[in-house]
């Protein structure tokens, strides 16, 4: 049975996996649902960000949307300023988000739990706040106009098929850029924090140290999908990147998976195309469905659809494969709870 | 090294002292720990042991008085820098990383001996692999010295409490600690369970590692223990082997009160 071999059942669903995507733009046609694709990588590469500080490390960080803002601010400005192409701004703008993910991290590592989010959420507040009124710097409520599309030599990202290329490679260097990380030391010691910062501290891991590494690394992804928005739609303004796209990307992740990788990815890509079914409903009504789902998979599916693929999954492993029967009995069952 | 010192202290403690508001939860405690011995910090609930080990691994900072852990003073150590000079705890209640699983919660005992960093993390280097895989070799033998191998692959909060408290000591023996402080290690354990855990201690003070334990099983203070010592409202009032403990004035009228009659 080729199921028991495993390698090539693996093989074949990649091989799959890349052809639809490499396809998807010719399948869909419609360039409106192109550009939503487009749309929902961007949030997926920002929810893959939070799945590192919120998800693996455990710390509620409101503030995802600002470090997107503060991404695609760089973007912007170095591009119509300076002329800076897209690949310069690629390099920079997510370090730049990065730092000032450290700015927050740093004097909110004795804070947790809802006096972080207080913090975060005063964060997000301030650079939204900077993003409005500093019209020299910031273009104000005009924003700024005339971003330049991605070259690459004699390629022109301009269209929606052809961005889409570009964002999804981007997407999954991204995605197996956080796999490796959750599978290393540094993963184990997010993972360490989320579950007992003391104990992790009295094993060997720096806390404080990881806490704030955790901060930068969820808003360098921030800043790279920030980047991406800016070339993508030619255009930034400060109310894009307000707290709502925050509590936004936090439902992502809570409905896909808070920890998983692929679930940030199918959370967020879900939720991009409920919100543009649900346009008739206008922007609050959105949200309002969005929280009072979040609110309810967290009550019944704390694991979010990741956690439920993985225990229906498990299920049909065991039911069609007897030899794993044995196993899962020979494990410890649970004790408490 | 300071006046006092012999080459052989792993761990001093001088007049240390540890007020809460108005509460003196450690009073000028003096305690030295020889290198390869058992020591036994016993006492009333409430008398200052966990405090005690907390101060000794770098969690509380001391009101007064100071504690050397290899004639080197730990005070403005965050504990992580303690653990990578060799001092390892475990808790009262096992404090474990309870959605990983068991293999991966010993791993990240080693943390403070390892440096992979991020750039070798995500290009996958070859550095990084073999440090995985050397990491991932010492958890299995870390586990099969507790006798946890079989449950590698479990999750922490899967295995029953006796067993979460083996698995707290192999996350904190994988990275071969000099002193290992242990609170309350046969909290919440049966009878066989405890006798192994005398075994256990046994053989992990063969392999070097000094033993600073918190325990309320007197059976087990008696029988594994070189030295005991005795504290009572925060203040030292007893120290000496486990016999002359046993006949101790002052300890059993503070465990049984100062009336205490049997008709």
């Amino acid at each position: 049975m080729s199921l028991k071999k495993g390698l090539p059942v693996k093989t074949l669903f990649y091989l799959t996996g890349a052809v639809v995507l490499a396809a998807l733009p010719i399948l869909i046609r419609s360039n409106y649902w192109i550009g939503t694709v487009n749309l929902a990588i961007i949030y997926s590469i920002a929810v893959l960000g939070l799945n590192i500080i919120l998800g693996l490390t455990g710390q509620l960080n409101i503030a995802q949307a600002a470090f997107w803002g503060i991404g695609a601010y760089t973007a912007a400005l170095l591009n119509t300023r300076l002329g800076w192409p897209f690949w310069a701004t690629f390099l920079v703008a997510p370090p730049t988000a990065a730092a000032f993910g450290v700015i927050l991290g740093f004097p909110t590592l004795r804070l947790s739990g809802r006096y972080l989010a207080m913090a975060t959420i005063g964060f997000g507040i301030i650079i939204n706040l900077i993003l409005h009124n500093w019209k020299e710097f910031t273009g104000g409520v005009d924003g700024i106009p005339g971003i330049a599309s991605p070259v690459l030599g004699p390629l022109r990202f301009s269209t929606n098929a052809s961005f889409y290329y570009l964002a999804i490679v981007c997407l999954i260097l991204a995605a197996l850029t956080q796999v490796r990380i959750k599978n290393s030391r540094m993963g184990r010691a997010f993972q360490a924090i989320k579950d007992n910062e003391l104990a992790a501290e009295l094993s060997g891991v720096d806390t404080f140290k990881y806490r704030v590494v955790a901060f930068a690394l969820c808003s360098a992804y921030g800043g790279l999908a920030g980047q991406l928005f800016a070339h993508r739609t030619k255009y930034v303004s400060a109310e894009t990147f307000f707290i709502d796209m925050s509590i936004l990307f936090i439902c992502m992740l809570m409905i896909g998976g808070a920890g998983s990788v692929a679930g940030s990815i199918v959370g967020a890509s879900l939720l991009t195309f409920i919100s543009v079914w649900l346009r008739f409903l206008q922007g609050l009504w959105a949200m309002a469905i969005f929280g009072l789902a979040s609110v309810v998979i967290m009550i019944f599916m704390p694991t979010g659809l990741a956690g439920l693929a993985k225990s229906v999954g498990a299920k049909m492993a065991v039911r069609f494969r007897p030899d794993l029967q044995k196993e899962r009995a020979e494990l410890p069952q649970e004790v408490s709870h | 090294m300071t006046p006092g010192t012999q080459a052989n202290t792993i761990l001093e403690i001088h007049r240390l002292t540890k007020q809460f508001g108005g509460l003196v939860a450690l009073d000028s405690v003096d305690l030295f720990l020889q290198t390869g011995e058992i020591r036994a910090l016993i006492g009333p609930n409430g008398s200052g042991k966990t405090t005690l080990l907390n101060l000794v691994s770098g969690v509380y900072t001391p009101t007064q008085g100071s504690v050397l852990f290899k004639g080197r003073s730990v005070a403005n150590k965050r504990p992580h820098l303690l653990v990578k000079e060799g001092m390892k705890r475990t808790f009262q209640s096992a404090r474990l990383f309870r959605d990983l699983t068991v293999l991966e919660n010993v791993m990240i005992g080693l943390h403070g001996q390892t440096k992979g960093g991020l750039a070798g993390i995500v290009l996958s280097l070859p550095g990084i692999k073999k440090e995985e895989g050397m990491i991932c070799d010492k958890a299995l033998e870390a586990l099969q010295f507790v006798g946890l191998h079989a449950q590698a692959k479990a999750l922490a909060k899967n295995l029953p409490y006796g067993q979460q408290r083996l698995l707290e000591i192999a996350r904190a023996l994988i990275s071969n600690p000099s002193l290992l402080l242990l609170d309350e290690p046969a909290a919440g354990m049966n009878p066989s369970e405890t006798s192994d855990l005398v075994r256990l201690l046994d053989r992990i003070r063969e392999r070097g590692t000094t033993i600073f334990l918190v325990e309320h099983d007197m059976n087990l203070v008696m029988e594994i223990s070189d030295f005991v010592t005795v504290l009572n409202f925060g203040r030292k009032i007893a120290e000496g082997s486990p016999t002359e403990i046993q006949n101790n004035e002052e300890v059993i009228q503070a465990y049984l009160g100062k009336k205490a009659r049997y008709a």
